[in-house]
C-alpha cells in the first residue's frame, strides 16, 4: 500500500502531481500554508467547511486548484473581490487569496490598494517570483531593478514595488514577509496570519529556476535557491523601514505589523445594523 | 400588489427584491446610479447587502463570489462600466454563475452624452464577452415592463445558471409611471437548484437530467470548485477538444433552446398587417406612434415590439411576421439588432431604421423615414 502524505487529507490527490516545474518554490508555499491550517483547525479555530481558497491567474493562482476545501480559481487581478463578496455574504468563512505578485500587485493593484484600506478580513498571501512565470518571464513590478526578463531584454530599468510598505501605510492588521528558503518562519506566518481579523498581507519570496534564473544564469533549482537564500535577511521585528526589497542589499523577512484593530466586517455589520435601527441621513 | 408612481430605475430596483435579491455590488454610473442609493437605503433593511467598490470590475467579482454563497447577486451599470465587467461576465458564463448585470445604456461611444439615451449597446449586451457564447438580454420600454422583466431575469438567470441582462437605457430609467409593485408570494419566484447528493458524489458541472447543474455553495462542506478554465463535470481543467464541445455546446444550448419559452413580445394592428415596424425598449413606443400614423395615412402597418432580444426565438419571429412584407427595424443606433433580424427573416425584405436621437426618435420622423421605402 502506498503510504500517504500527512497533508492528503487536504488535497485533492487525483489531481496531483501538481502542474508546477522541478524545482518551483509553490508547492512550498501550499505545503507551510496547509500546515498551519491543520495546526488551526486541530486547535478548534478553524472549521474546515468554512475555509476557502480564491486565486487568479497564474501559476501561484493555481494553488487553488489543489486544496480540498470550497475554492475559486477566477480571472486575473480579481481574486480580492471575488473572496470579499463571499466574506461579505458570510463572515464565518476564512478566505484565503492566493496569488503571484503579477496578480495581485500588477493587474490586481486596484483591488489589494482597497482591501488594505478597508482592512478587509481576508488573508492575502503574494507568492512573488519576481517574473511572470506562467507566459514565460516577461516584467514584474516585482522585479529587481537591472535583472533581465524577456520584455526588458538590457536590464530592468524600473524601480520595484515593496508591498510589505504599502501594505503597513494603508493600514493592515498584520503584514509580514517570509521566504521559501525559511520553511519553518514561513508555516508560523502562516499560523499566526490565519487568526487574525482585518486584513494579513504575507509576501512569500519564493523561487522560478525555469523562467526567473534562466535569464540571470541560475538554471538548476539548487543554485538558485542557494542564491536567494544568500539574500535573505531574517530579522525577528523589523520595523516596516527596515523592509527592505533589493536585489544587492537584500530582502528582509519577517513579521512588520501585527495589530488587532476591526476588520472590515465588524465595522459593516455594525453600519448594517444601523439600517435596521434607524432611518437613513 | 400596490400601484407607485416610480422611475425605470427605482421599478427595477423595488423588482429585484421582490426577486430576492440578497447582495448588490456597484460603483456610481449615470444613468444606472439610482438603481445603487435606493437598494443602499432599502435592501440592508430586507437583510441583504449593498457595497460600493473600487471599480465596475471589482463590483462584479464580488457579486459573483456573492452568487457562490447562493445569495442572490446583481450588479448597475452603464456602457463604460459595462465594457469594464466583460471579462466577469465571461467567469460568470463558464463557471455558470446566476447573477443579473442592470446595463441602462446611454449616448456613446466613450464618454458620449452621458445622460442622454440610445440604443448602441444592444449587441455588446450578448456578444460582448469573449467566448462566443449567447446570456438572455430583455429589455423593457416602460418602468413596468422594467419592474416584471428583471423578476424574469432573475428567474432566468437562477434557472439556467447564467448572467442575464436587463437591458434598460436613460429614458426607461427616468420616465416615471404607474407600476404594480407585488410582494413575495404574489409573483412566481425561482431559485437555482441544489444538489440532492452527499459532497463526495457531487459533481459540480454535471446538470444530471436538468438544464443546468445543481449549485452547491461556499460553506457548505461541498468542497466547491469554481474553475475559469476549460473543466469537466468535476470542475477540473480539460485542456481536450472532447471536454471542450461538450462545455461549449451545453452552455450553447441551455440558453439558446430555452428561447421559446422566454418568447416575450406584444403587437399591434398585426390582423391585416403589410408592412412591420419591429423594435424594442422606448423606441418601439415611438414606433407604436409611427404606425398608427401610417394607418391614419391609409398604409397597412403594424408593430412588433420585442421584449426578449436574446436568445431570439427565431421560429417565432418568422411566424409572428408570415403574412408580412416588409419589416422595419427601427432603433436608436447605426442599425444593429437589423442585422439579427436580418439573418432570422431570409426570406423578406428587412429594412434598417435607424434613427439616432438623444431621447427617442420622434414617431413623425420613423413614419417618414418608413414612408420612403413604400
Amino acid at each position: 500500500m502506498a503510504v500517504g502524505h500527512p497533508l492528503d487529507p487536504y488535497l485533492r490527490t487525483d489531481r496531483l502531481p501538481t502542474m508546477w516545474c522541478p524545482g518551483c518554490g509553490l508547492g512550498v508555499v501550499l505545503g507551510t500554508l496547509l500546515r498551519a491550517i491543520d495546526r488551526r483547525i486541530r486547535e478548534g479555530r478553524l472549521r474546515r467547511e468554512n475555509v476557502a481558497f480564491v486565486g487568479g491567474i497564474g501559476c501561484s493562482a493555481r494553488m487553488t486548484l489543489y486544496p480540498l476545501f470550497d475554492s475559486a480559481h477566477v480571472i486575473h487581478g480579481r481574486a480580492i473581490p471575488f473572496a470579499l463578496g463571499v466574506k461579505i455574504v458570510k463572515p464565518k468563512m476564512k478566505m484565503i487569496v492566493v496569488g503571484g505578485d503579477g496578480d495581485i500587485a500588477a493587474i490586481g493593484g486596484n483591488h489589494i490598494l482597497h482591501a488594505l484600506r478597508r482592512n478587509a478580513d481576508l488573508l492575502v498571501v503574494m507568492a512573488n517570483n519576481m517574473i511572470y512565470g506562467m507566459t514565460g518571464g516577461q516584467l514584474a513590478p516585482t522585479t529587481p531593478r537591472g535583472l533581465y526578463t524577456t520584455t526588458t531584454p538590457y536590464g530592468n530599468p524600473e524601480r520595484e514595488i515593496n508591498m510589505v510598505r504599502l501594505a503597513a501605510a494603508l493600514g493592515a492588521n498584520y503584514v509580514a514577509r517570509g521566504s521559501t528558503t525559511h520553511p519553518q518562519l514561513l508555516e508560523q506566518l502562516f499560523y499566526k496570519a490565519l487568526a487574525k481579523r482585518g486584513l494579513a498581507f504575507v509576501e512569500v519570496l519564493s523561487t522560478c529556476p525555469e523562467i526567473f534564473g534562466r535569464h540571470i544564469d541560475f538554471r538548476s533549482p539548487v543554485d538558485l535557491y542557494l542564491e536567494l537564500r544568500k539574500r535573505i535577511v531574517v530579522k525577528a521585528k523589523p520595523s516596516v523601514e527596515e523592509s527592505d526589497y533589493n536585489w544587492e542589499k537584500g530582502f528582509v523577512i519577517g513579521e512588520f505589523v501585527d495589530k488587532d484593530e476591526p476588520g472590515y466586517i465588524e465595522v459593516y455589520l455594525d453600519y448594517l445594523s444601523k439600517a435596521l435601527e434607524k432611518q437613513p441621513s | 400588489m400596490r400601484y407607485e408612481y416610480v422611475t425605470g430605475n427605482i421599478a427595477v430596483a423595488e423588482a429585484s427584491m421582490t426577486a430576492g435579491l440578497k447582495f448588490y455590488a456597484g460603483y456610481p454610473i449615470t444613468p444606472s446610479s439610482d438603481i445603487f442609493e435606493y437598494l443602499a437605503r432599502e435592501l440592508p433593511k430586507r437583510g441583504g447587502h449593498v457595497v460600493q467598490f473600487e471599480d465596475e470590475i471589482a463590483s462584479i467579482n464580488a457579486a459573483i463570489g456573492a452568487s457562490w454563497t447562493c445569495a442572490k447577486s446583481m450588479t448597475a451599470t452603464s456602457g463604460p462600466g459595462f465594457s469594464l465587467m466583460l471579462e466577469a461576465l465571461s467567469l460568470a458564463v463558464i463557471t455558470e454563475t446566476p447573477l443579473v448585470v442592470v446595463y441602462v445604456m446611454r449616448t456613446g461611444p466613450s464618454t458620449g452624452v452621458p445622460t442622454r439615451s440610445g440604443q448602441y449597446d444592444v449587441l455588446q449586451a450578448t456578444y460582448g464577452f469573449h467566448g462566443g457564447l449567447v446570456i438572455p438580454v430583455l429589455a423593457p420600454s416602460t418602468p413596468q415592463e422594467a419592474y416584471d422583466l428583471t423578476i424574469r431575469a432573475f428567474n432566468v438567470s437562477e434557472e439556467l445558471r447564467t448572467p442575464a441582462i436587463l437591458l434598460s437605457d436613460a429614458v426607461v430609467a427616468h420616465t416615471y409611471g404607474k407600476v404594480a409593485i407585488r410582494e413575495r408570494g404574489e409573483v412566481e419566484v425561482v431559485d437555482r437548484a441544489k444538489p440532492s447528493v452527499p459532497p463526495e458524489s457531487y459533481r459540480p458541472y454535471d446538470p444530471l437530467d436538468g438544464i443546468a447543474p445543481p449549485m452547491a455553495c461556499f460553506g457548505e462542506g461541498y468542497n466547491v470548485l469554481v474553475e475559469s478554465l476549460t473543466h469537466d463535470e468535476k470542475g477540473y481543467y480539460a485542456p481536450r477538444t472532447d471536454a471542450q464541445r461538450r462545455l461549449m455546446w451545453r452552455l450553447y444550448r441551455k440558453v439558446v433552446e430555452s428561447a421559446e419559452r422566454l418568447f416575450d413580445y406584444s403587437a399591434a394592428y398585426l390582423d391585416d398587417c403589410e408592412f412591420a415596424l419591429v423594435s424594442y425598449g422606448p423606441t418601439a413606443l415611438s414606433a407604436r406612434v409611427a404606425a398608427k400614423l401610417l394607418r391614419e395615412e391609409g398604409y397597412r402597418a403594424c408593430l412588433v415590439k420585442l421584449r426578449t432580444l436574446f436568445p431570439l426565438y427565431e421560429k417565432g419571429v418568422r411566424e409572428l411576421l408570415r403574412g408580412v412584407g416588409k419589416v422595419f427595424v427601427v432603433e436608436n443606433n447605426v442599425g444593429l439588432y437589423f442585422r439579427e433580424l436580418r439573418g432570422v427573416l431570409r426570406d423578406k425584405e428587412v429594412i434598417s431604421v435607424p434613427l439616432i436621437d438623444l431621447d427617442v426618435p420622434p414617431p413623425q420622423e420613423i413614419a417618414g423615414v418608413v414612408k420612403e421605402w413604400l
